[in-house]
């Protein structure tokens, strides 16, 4: 584990939200909403992962 | 120094949140729940020595392997119940925090049933 994964998904947010005010400045307003959909599932995706991983650590570790 | 690499890490997920809170709030509470499980990851692996060791108190001392597994496993719901309780609750919703709690607290009670149904039979026994 390290902290990558905190800045990946910083760089999403930030990515996301620059697209999104680009979309916004040129009026397409539901391409901008898709694009921070599109952002936050795929930080969900990597979140999940971690989660999943998290929880087998703690079933193994306390004996589940 | 694992402690240091913990602040150094919260300190750097807690300025990343602050800077993309006002932008994008939910990825901001993503970065909180990453923050949070790399942390986790890294006191865990450091307590597993500490159960090693009390799994082997407990065979020396013939305690039955049940109850260290019960209590090893109401220790990791309770461990897990308060993280996704503290996720919820930095979301803003406290009212699903209270409610993983609780779920928490009844799992735990349900778990903890054998024990004292076995501590009940021997009050029973001793008094009758």
């Amino acid at each position: 584990m390290n902290i990558e994964l905190i800045f990946k998904i910083a760089a999403i947010g930030i990515l996301v939200s620059v697209l999104n005010a680009l979309l916004n400045k040129s009026g397409r307003d539901e391409q901008a909403m898709m694009t921070t959909l599109a952002g936050l599932i795929v930080v969900l995706m990597m979140i999940v992962k971690e989660i999943v991983n998290l929880f087998d650590t703690v079933k193994t570790l306390f004996h589940f | 120094m694992d402690i240091v690499q913990v602040i150094g890490l919260a300190i750097v997920a807690t300025v990343i949140i602050a800077v993309i809170k006002a932008q994008r709030p939910e990825i901001a509470i993503q970065i909180s729940i990453a923050a949070g499980i790399i942390v986790f990851t890294m006191i865990l692996g450091k307590i597993s020595a500490v159960i090693e060791l009390l799994n082997s108190y407990a065979e020396r001392i013939n305690i039955n392997t049940v109850y260290i597994s019960t209590l090893l496993k109401i220790v990791g719901i309770a461990y897990i119940a308060e993280f996704g309780a503290e996720v919820c609750k930095d979301a803003g919703e406290s009212a699903i925090a209270s409610k993983v709690e609780l779920a928490g607290k009844v799992v735990i009670i349900v778990l903890a049933v054998p024990i004292l149904t076995s501590l009940m039979d021997l009050i029973i026994r001793i008094i009758g």
